[in-house]
């Protein structure tokens, strides 16, 4: 298993390399509301996250908390009224503009979440290989989809098929050879398992693990909770823009006592197998109301704390961070 | 491509066709004929005749015979390819329509092939910079031209290029003097020139307002973000993914546009007093040259029908999401 490779009581295992590291990362919309009015929405509030190399960290949210555009500003395509604070380092360098546009595709690859990513009126082929001007780069690549396609059990004749020709399985994993066309370092996959059914989903998964293996760090956003204890290392909870806890996957068994925020636990207990335990109220949509615990009105373990002042994100033990007043350690 | 399926196509457009001028002819001639046009009057036109004579032209022309056996005769006449005898230019209807139309086949093809390709590259340009001046210009441009009317247009042209600055004849097709056998091409050109110019402007603001509106909607798809994400950037992204989507809905639209391209040919053509079938229908329908008018009816018909024929076509053959479906029937 590959949860194991992070294990602090093994000496032995050299700690990998940080490929990502974000922190204090904020996203937030402007729009000019009745008449010229401007109103800034933010709906990513410092944020933290390190991608270590063979190493899978799950971004668990509900939709729309926020958690996609996290890809999308790694990869430097928020749109134009955005803006993005925060400071991200890929592999040692600053992570600006700049170098995100020179990696994009190439180092840092997506996952797209629909399989309409895939243009309807160019062959498979010519999108795998994507934007390359140079007849022999062009060759080689082409072999190199070649292989690529029988690892993810796709037919050499797929390269001439419109995706309109292909089932829905075919395109998914035509988008996951798309990600691996230049062999990238970094994995954004970006809910690569909606409505899959079991099976389906168990390959997806384990595409995403042998990705892992190979060395590549991988992000995978979802909201399946299950998929993401399935395959990930670490686990971030996002909750209304903000991570809420980062901890290891291996913690989210038992009954989930070594669980720390409040929400992160009432998740775990909703799932069927550990009771299903509902849980009232939902997630607030707006984050500007700063002055208390973004969960204070939903949280059951609240103190008088919780109601005037929204609670850092801290790291109690190596790796493991949680954003709450109470719970400060395991 | 499938030759039997495009056959077939075809087969069943003829068929349509034929259906359609039926109709068209039928209640064009019945519309006529409760009209209080009197083609024996103007046939004498302003010669004086006798009781006896008109009692003999009426018998000649059939003009008492009741309305079922009139449209009869005139389909069983049309079906021999007898369109009758234009009253005023006193030659066969044929003879003049094919005179005149390809005159204006000239003017429409230089313009409509003018204004697809600059409208067309127009609309990219304003769509790939969008929020630019040239956006900006574009848009204006287009909503100037499209709330202007042509004549209008037509006549601001003929003041300044030929009026004032004397680039170019105020009108005609052939020089005074010359018959149409003689003309040089550099004179025909000449003459040409001014017309097909005024015609193109125009057709330019649809397409070009058509074109910038598909690449600002395929720029928002999934496949285009995901390009995006993959590195693709600046004009190789619109080339293999945004013009790819958009140059068939926009040829499709320009076959479309075939009838608005006959409404504008008329009025343009009176305004330069080019001698095409716009000329020729305004003359006809002043002077009551019912023959000849019918005549107009059809070869607009039969004009128009080709056009949204060829959209078709294009629709079904040409995009491989329908092309290749099996339920491609019609």
């Amino acid at each position: 298993m590959s949860k194991n490779r992070n294990n602090s009581d093994d000496d032995i295992i050299e700690v990998p390399k940080t490929l990502l590291n974000v922190s204090n990362i904020s996203i937030s919309f402007f729009q000019y509301t009745q008449g010229l009015r401007k109103t800034v929405l933010n709906v990513v509030e410092d944020l933290d996250l390190d991608v270590h190399e063979g190493e899978i960290v799950a971004i668990l949210g509900s939709s729309g908390s926020g958690k996609s555009l996290l890809a999308h500003a790694i990869l430097g395509i928020l749109p134009g009224n955005s803006l993005l604070k925060g400071e991200m380092i890929y592999d040692g360098k600053i992570l600006d503009q700049k170098l995100k546009e020179e990696l994009r595709g190439d180092e840092i690859s997506l996952i797209p979440q629909s399989v309409d990513s895939l243009d309807p009126l160019m062959k498979v082929g010519g999108q795998v290989i994507g934007d390359i001007e140079d007849e022999k780069e062009r060759e080689e690549k082409r072999k190199e989809m070649i292989k690529i396609f029988k690892n993810y059990d796709l037919r050499e004749d797929v390269i001439d098929l419109y995706p309109f020709q292909l089932s829905g399985g075919m395109a998914r994993r035509v988008l996951f050879s798309t990600s691996m066309i230049n062999d990238p370092k970094l994995i954004i996959a970006d809910e690569p398992t909606p409505g899959l059914d079991e099976k389906s989903l168990e390959e997806t998964l384990n595409y995403l693990k042998i990705m892992a293996n190979e060395g590549k760090g991988v992000i995978l956003i979802t909201h399946d909770i299950q998929a993401a204890v399935k395959v990930s290392d670490k686990i971030a909870i996002f909750y209304s823009g903000y991570v809420i806890e980062i901890n290891e996957t291996k913690n989210f068994s038992g009954n989930g006592d070594k669980l720390l925020h409040p929400y992160t636990r009432a998740l775990y207990k909703a799932l069927p197998q550990n009771g299903f335990q509902l849980f009232e109220g939902t997630q607030p949509m707006n984050i500007d109301i700063q002055d208390k615990c973004i969960y204070y009105d939903r949280c059951s373990q609240s103190v008088e704390k919780c109601g005037h002042s929204n609670p850092d994100l801290v790291e109690v033990d190596d790796g493991i961070k949680i954003r709450c007043h109470v719970v400060r350690k395991i | 491509m499938n030759y039997k399926k495009i056959f077939k196509f075809l087969g069943f457009k003829f068929g349509t066709l034929i259906i359609l001028l039926i109709a068209v002819s039928t209640i064009s001639f019945i519309l006529v004929e409760i009209s209080p046009i009197d083609p024996v009057r103007t046939y004498i036109g302003e010669m004086s005749v006798s009781q006896e004579k008109l009692t003999n032209l009426n018998e000649y022309w059939g003009v008492d015979q009741p309305l079922h056996v009139k449209v009869v005769n005139w389909l069983g006449n049309l079906a021999n390819g007898n369109l009758g005898t234009s009253l005023i230019y006193r030659t066969p209807v044929t003879e003049v329509i094919g005179e005149r139309f390809s005159a204006s086949f000239m003017l429409m093809f230089t313009s409509w092939l003018l204004s697809g390709i600059l409208g067309f590259f127009l609309g990219v340009l304003a769509g790939f910079k969008r929020g630019s001046w040239i956006d900006k210009g574009v848009k204006i441009y287009s909503y100037i031209i499209y709330s202007t009317p042509v004549f209008w247009i037509a006549l601001i042209l003929l003041m300044i290029f030929s009026v004032q600055l004397g680039w170019f004849p105020t009108g005609l097709a052939v020089p005074i003097g010359k018959t149409a056998g003689n003309v040089t091409f550099v004179e025909w050109l000449h003459r040409l020139i001014l017309p097909a110019f005024t015609l193109s402007i125009t057709g330019i603001a649809q397409i070009a307002l058509f074109t910038r509106s598909k690449l600002v909607e395929v720029s928002s798809l999934d496949y285009f973000f995901f390009a995006k994400a993959r590195g693709e950037k600046g004009w190789s992204l619109i080339k293999r993914h945004g013009i790819r989507n958009i140059l068939l809905p926009a040829v499709t639209l320009q076959f479309l546009s075939f009838s608005e391209l006959f409404g504008g040919t008329i009025l343009v053509e009176q305004v330069f007093s080019y001698p095409g079938i716009g000329q020729a229908a305004v003359t006809a329908g002043l002077q009551s040259d019912i023959p000849l008018l019918l005549g107009i009816v059809l070869i607009s018909t039969i004009f128009v029908f080709c056009g949204n024929s060829m959209a078709d076509l294009i629709y079904k053959f040409v995009d491989p999401r329908i092309r290749e479906s099996e339920a491609n029937e019609f």
